[in-house]
């Protein structure tokens, strides 16, 4: 079945079979290799993406239900040298240590940000309750979303 | 982990997935949200021949009012009834049950109608429609027919729905003045209840369904009786688990899980007012 949608501003298209999940389409059809596979079973949340601009699991969505969507992954935040301010404040928390949880971990708290613009901590961790770090670095991640959180207020 | 080849219709309404249905009977699953049906399939527990995608039919997707009753579309994301001021002034349940369903990216993709439509005993939402006392519209070459909550779940992953239907339409009554509670017991952030307790107080009626605690969600029969002939939450609650069977696995046997009911019941009715 034939397949497009716009990734990170550009359109993407390609034949795929309906069993094609979508992570394995933004990896393999559309070279974009930032978003990780991890559980592979909706629980890690490696793989998060943003569907028309929410988080979702890109290993429980087949690509053919994000046909003709609008989607964002982790090589969509910066702006040319200019990291996300997400990203930056990961960058400046030191919010990561193997760093294969970071891009759904970074999809995951944009998502979240959007949704709720200034989180409490306890906000920041049940936000996160869908991405898991082996490492067991939470705290330096929870502590860059609030910074990133502050930021963009003071930006706004 | 990949699914087993399928082929992939693609529903532009309510009659075309209909007629896909009937086209291929058994063969054929719907596809909502994916976030119960997707799984099963990855871990190829389930083997669709044919996946009928109904997740663009976006007029299924609504929360809305219909004199006493709330109605809410099969297609509506648990995102949707999450954050809808309906249904936290009509189903002040719903909205608490549905925020504790799976993660922020599991709500955002996964429906209503296909948690409900999946039938499992360990999700929250149909042990919490149990308590609201709601039913379900159901369409199928017959036309449109409504069925009890009390009805709906005939089995372990089985439902009332037959090969060739499929759910519509949610309806609640319209609870602006009850008194409710969600109780979720796990052990991990984003892990199913292992056991779970949906409580719904409106006046001298109390609903409560149960989740994880029998082979289908499940209506605490006996701690609804025992409320209704006067006993005190504390002795109401000693009743939940009776006449159940529920699961034996790694996280809890069955006489823990039977003592969480009581325990859960207790709590739930004590936060609904009830004394």
């Amino acid at each position: 079945m034939h397949v497009s949608m716009t990734i990170n501003g550009k359109a993407v298209s390609d034949d795929v079979e309906p069993r094609t999940l979508l992570v394995h389409f933004i990896r393999e059809n559309a070279g974009l290799t930032g978003t990780n596979i991890g559980c592979d079973s909706s629980s890690c949340g490696a793989c998060t993406v943003h569907l028309e601009g929410e988080a979702v699991k890109s290993c429980t969505m087949l690509a053919v239900q994000a046909d003709g969507h609008d989607l964002t992954t982790i090589e969509g935040l910066a702006d040319g040298d200019v990291l996300h301010p997400m990203q930056q404040a990961f960058h400046e928390c030191h919010a990561l240590q193997c760093g294969y949880c970071t891009p759904g971990m970074v999809m995951a708290a944009v998502s979240l940000l959007d949704e709720v613009p200034n989180p409490t901590e306890a906000e920041v961790r049940e936000g996160l309750e869908g991405n898991l770090c082996r490492c067991t670095g939470y705290h330096n991640i929870v502590a860059a979303v609030l910074q990133a959180a502050g930021s963009e207020g003071v930006s706004s | 982990m990949i699914p087993v080849a399928f082929d992939y219709e693609r529903a532009t309404s309510v009659e075309h997935a209909l007629s896909l249905l009937a086209e291929h009977g058994d063969d054929a699953k719907l596809l909502a949200g994916g976030h119960s049906l997707l799984p099963l399939m990855k871990y190829r527990l389930a083997a669709p021949a044919v996946v009928v995608d109904i997740g663009r039919l976006s007029d299924l997707s609504y929360v809305r009012e219909d004199g006493d009753t709330l109605a809410i579309g099969a297609l509506t994301r648990h995102r949707d009834v999450e954050v809808s001021d309906l249904v936290h002034s009509q189903a002040g349940l719903l909205a608490a049950a549905t925020s504790k369903v799976g993660d922020p990216q599991v709500r955002h993709r996964g429906t209503l109608g296909g948690s409900l439509a999946h039938g499992d005993p360990a999700s929250d939402l149909p042990a919490t429609l149990i308590a609201l006392g709601g039913s379900l519209v159901v369409d199928g070459p017959s036309g449109r027919r409504e069925t009890s909550v009390d009805d709906f779940f005939t089995g372990f992953l089985e439902t009332d729905l037959a090969d060739d239907e499929m759910l519509v339409e949610v309806r609640v009554p319209k609870a602006p003045n009850a008194r409710w509670s969600f109780q979720k017991f796990n052990r991990r952030a984003q892990d199913w209840a292992i056991v779970g307790a949906a409580i719904q107080v409106e006046g001298d009626r109390c609903g409560v369904g149960l989740v994880n605690m029998d082979s289908r969600p499940i209506r605490a029969a006996g701690v609804e009786a025992a409320l209704a002939s006067g006993a005190t939450a504390a002795d109401a609650a000693a009743t939940a688990a009776d006449g159940l069977e529920p699961p034996a696995d790694l996280n809890a046997g069955v006489e823990y899980r039977c003592h969480l009911a009581r325990v859960l019941t207790r709590r739930g009715l004590e936060e609904s007012g009830v004394s």
